[in-house]
């Protein structure tokens, strides 16, 4: 890099805005270090967000020992009950959280005691088609009532925030961050501290086991799936003021999270909230030096190196 | 005395019927009537699902509107008063869907298609629909390939982004230059996800550049997008003038909106086919980010009451006053002109009639209609920009409702 090209860039930067540097061969632009960190900043927010998403699915896999389908359109329609309850009612979205989450557990209880414990009859793949099903009523069912209008939640402090001086951090932005550490300190303590984590545990790693010394099975996986869609309404309030909803608004995260769930590994919390941050941030850089197209090949290619080199993912232990 | 028979043999009745038939055609009476009690079908394909779903609303609000009114105004009187009747189809922000829509109305005998949005999907559904000789006007869709392959039963009655980009530039220069030329670095901001955004981003720079505008960055974006913070990072990075955004309006309203969170403010924002840009929704919803903002897009004549009256009926039913429902209507409007003057519901009379239309009857800035190849060669956009509550128009003087803010306030 030369002198004059430096002092073209004001803002502190390697290289001027544009010139290209090689990495394996491939030629990228540069930015400057504020570009960079502002990038890297976003992705942790991005990140924190996935990791709402996750942290659900990750409880409802590292239990069940299935693959959640729903888990989209169990988001949507949280983020639909938070709209409605602030556009009919005028309710917050934050304090809107206290009636969608218990909201969510019931939901999520009722329909694994009600629906699908009772169609699967205990077989994985049944549950999947289940799942999926569910998935497509919901969705359709949310097309049908509410149209495909994106409709977004406006509080009047969606603008304010903090300058962290690469980038502006808005306070929604900051609630998505410090509620997705909370649910996940909340949700290790909930399972590593209370008899019933402890049972949730117990079945996850031996169902049988679980119901010879007392454990009520049925009613501990309607538990961990009312605690996963609990999960995601609480994700769903601290998202409604940053997107809007649509109907199709679960495909948006799902599959990340799917990804993040595998990264973080399975059933794992913290690694649930790793996992988000490292998508979060990679995908965000990705975006930034690769184009805001192709920089989301980024997941894929973690998604592919972490099923190659740790199919277990981070925190993931084997099973034997 | 023999016995008179009054019974009818095969042959008289046959002989009968057919001179009846005879009399009654050269009388222009009875089959007259029998046509003009059927409707007329008339296919509105829009994708009123998936992430074009608020646009494809939108359109087809404003050609259902069409054809309700065209019926409470007495139906295509050349046939009698026939009705017209409207076949939905939705083509789910998918273009192969689109195409086999059209292979549904065509089962179902529509006369004539209007739609279907994008250019993408529009430049599917128009090719499905050539396969029959169904005419097919396209309401929105922009791409100047979608009237340019020759196909006949093609048509386009606003106008293609060639002319609205070109018109695009121009003006922008002279309210630059106007302005004392308070803008000279430029950044374009355009969707890569169908043919749209990234032809229009080219046609852009191919038009500033000579004008002595620096194009620092052309940065794309897929569709559906759900962050714009590198894009606005890099914005902020480059502090350009001017930006030029290009997209659809969901991914105009977070653009913008992020814009405004991460404190980015260039002197103005001047976008074409903006998506968000000069939507009264958007406006609504979001009038701080919206303020100011200029677009050069489709819009209507706001002197004539006939534009302010369908404005009136779209925000009674709830609904935002925006592009896609003035273009619908006008091309069920355009369709329904055509098969008047054609006095038949027959697919190839009605690409006739359509070809050599000169319809002033809209409300349109657009003045009588001239078709070359599909294409109204009058269409044309106008230039847009938000000023408090108010979409003004701001260019050319002959439509000027306010005059421009530019750059804009500090």
């Amino acid at each position: 890099m030369d002198g004059a090209a430096a002092t073209a860039v004001p803002s502190a930067g390697l290289l001027p805005f544009g010139d290209k540097m090689e990495f394996l061969g491939i030629d990228l632009p540069s930015y400057s270090w504020a570009t960079v960190f502002g990038s890297a900043i976003s992705g942790v927010f991005l990140g924190a967000v996935y990791a709402l998403v996750a942290l659900g699915l990750t409880l409802i896999y590292g239990v069940l020992h299935i693959i959640n389908f729903a888990h989209g359109s169990l988001l949507m329609l949280a983020m639909f009950a938070v709209y409605f309850l602030w556009k009919l009612l005028g309710i917050d979205p934050y304090v809107a959280m206290l009636i969608v989450v218990p909201g969510g557990f019931l939901f999520g209880y009722g329909l694994q005691r009600l629906i699908i414990g009772q169609s699967s009859h205990g077989r994985d793949e049944i549950i999947l088609l289940v799942t999926l099903g569910i998935a497509i009523v919901i969705e359709n069912a949310a097309l049908f009532a509410f149209s495909a209008d994106e409709r977004l939640v406006q509080v009047p402090y969606d603008m304010d925030g903090i300058d962290l001086g690469v980038t502006y951090a808005v306070y929604p932005e900051l609630a998505a961050l410090g509620g997705s550490l909370l649910i996940t300190l909340l949700l290790w303590l909930f399972m590593t501290r209370t008899d019933t984590g402890k049972a949730i545990r117990a079945v996850a790693k031996e169902r049988r086991g679980a119901r010879l010394v007392g454990i009520n099975v049925d009613h501990i996986f309607a538990i961990s799936f009312g605690i996963g869609t609990a999960c995601v309404a609480a994700a769903a309030s601290l998202l409604a003021a940053t997107y809007p909803v649509h109907p199709q608004f679960g495909y948006l995260f799902v599959l990340i999270a799917f990804t993040i769930v595998v990264l973080g590994g399975m059933g794992s919390f913290v690694g649930a909230l790793v996992g988000g941050f490292i998508i979060g941030i990679t995908e965000q850089l990705g975006r930034l030096y690769l184009g805001e197209s192709l920089g989301l090949i980024t997941i894929s290619a973690i998604f592919i190196l972490i099923l190659l080199f740790r199919p277990t993912g981070l925190f993931g232990q084997r099973v034997r | 005395m023999s016995r008179k028979s009054y019974t009818i043999d095969r042959r008289q009745f046959v002989a009968g019927a057919a001179g009846t038939a005879v009399i009654a055609s050269g009388l222009g009476g009875f089959p007259h009537i029998a046509k003009a009690a059927a409707p007329i079908k008339i296919g509105v394909i829009s994708p009123v699902t998936g992430f074009l779903g608020f646009s494809g609303s939108q359109c087809r609000f404003g050609a259902v509107t069409a054809i309700e009114e065209i019926n409470a105004g007495g139906g295509i009187k050349s046939l009698g008063g026939a009705k017209l009747e409207a076949l939905l189809a939705d083509a789910q922000s998918k273009a192969e869907i689109g195409a086999a829509e059209v292979e549904k109305l065509n089962e179902a005998g529509v006369a004539a298609i209007a739609g279907s949005y994008s250019s993408g999907i529009s430049l599917a559904t128009t090719q499905a629909a050539a396969k029959y000789g169904i005419p097919h006007c396209v309401d929105v869709g922009v791409n100047d390939k979608i009237v340019g392959r020759g196909l006949d039963n093609t048509f386009r009655f606003g106008p293609g982004f060639g002319v609205i980009t070109k018109l695009g530039v121009e003006r922008l220069i002279d309210i630059n230059n106007a302005a004392g030329k308070p803008t000279k670095s430029v950044v374009i901001v355009h969707e890569n996800t169908t043919p749209f955004g990234s032809y229009m981003a080219g046609l852009m720079r191919k038009g500033l550049e000579p004008a002595g505008f620096e194009v620092m960055e052309v940065l794309p974006h897929p569709t559906p997008n759900k962050d714009f913070k590198n894009i606005a990072l890099k914005i902020k990075e480059l502090n350009p003038d001017l930006v030029i955004p290009s997209h659809y309006y969901n991914e105009g309203v977070l653009f913008l909106r992020t814009l405004q969170r991460q404190r980015v403010a260039p002197k103005a924002i001047y976008s074409v086919l903006g998506g968000a840009s000069s939507q009264y929704r958007f406006l609504s919803e979001f009038p701080e980010a919206a303020q100011y903002v200029m677009d050069s897009n489709h819009w209507y004549n706001p002197k004539n009451p006939k534009a302010l009256a369908l404005r009136k009926r779209t925000e009674a039913a709830g609904k935002h006053y925006s592009y896609e429902v003035f273009l619908a209507y006008t091309a069920v409007r355009f369709i329904a002109d055509g098969i008047e003057r054609a006095g038949s519901a027959d697919r190839g009379k009605i690409i006739q009639a359509l070809a050599s239309s000169t319809w002033d009857g809209h409300f349109m800035p657009y003045g009588p209609t001239k078709i070359v190849n599909g294409q109204n060669m009058a269409a044309q956009s106008l230039n847009m920009q938000i000023q408090g509550k108010e979409i003004e128009v701001v260019a050319p003087a002959e439509y000027m409702t306010k005059k421009a803010v530019f750059p804009r306030p500090a």
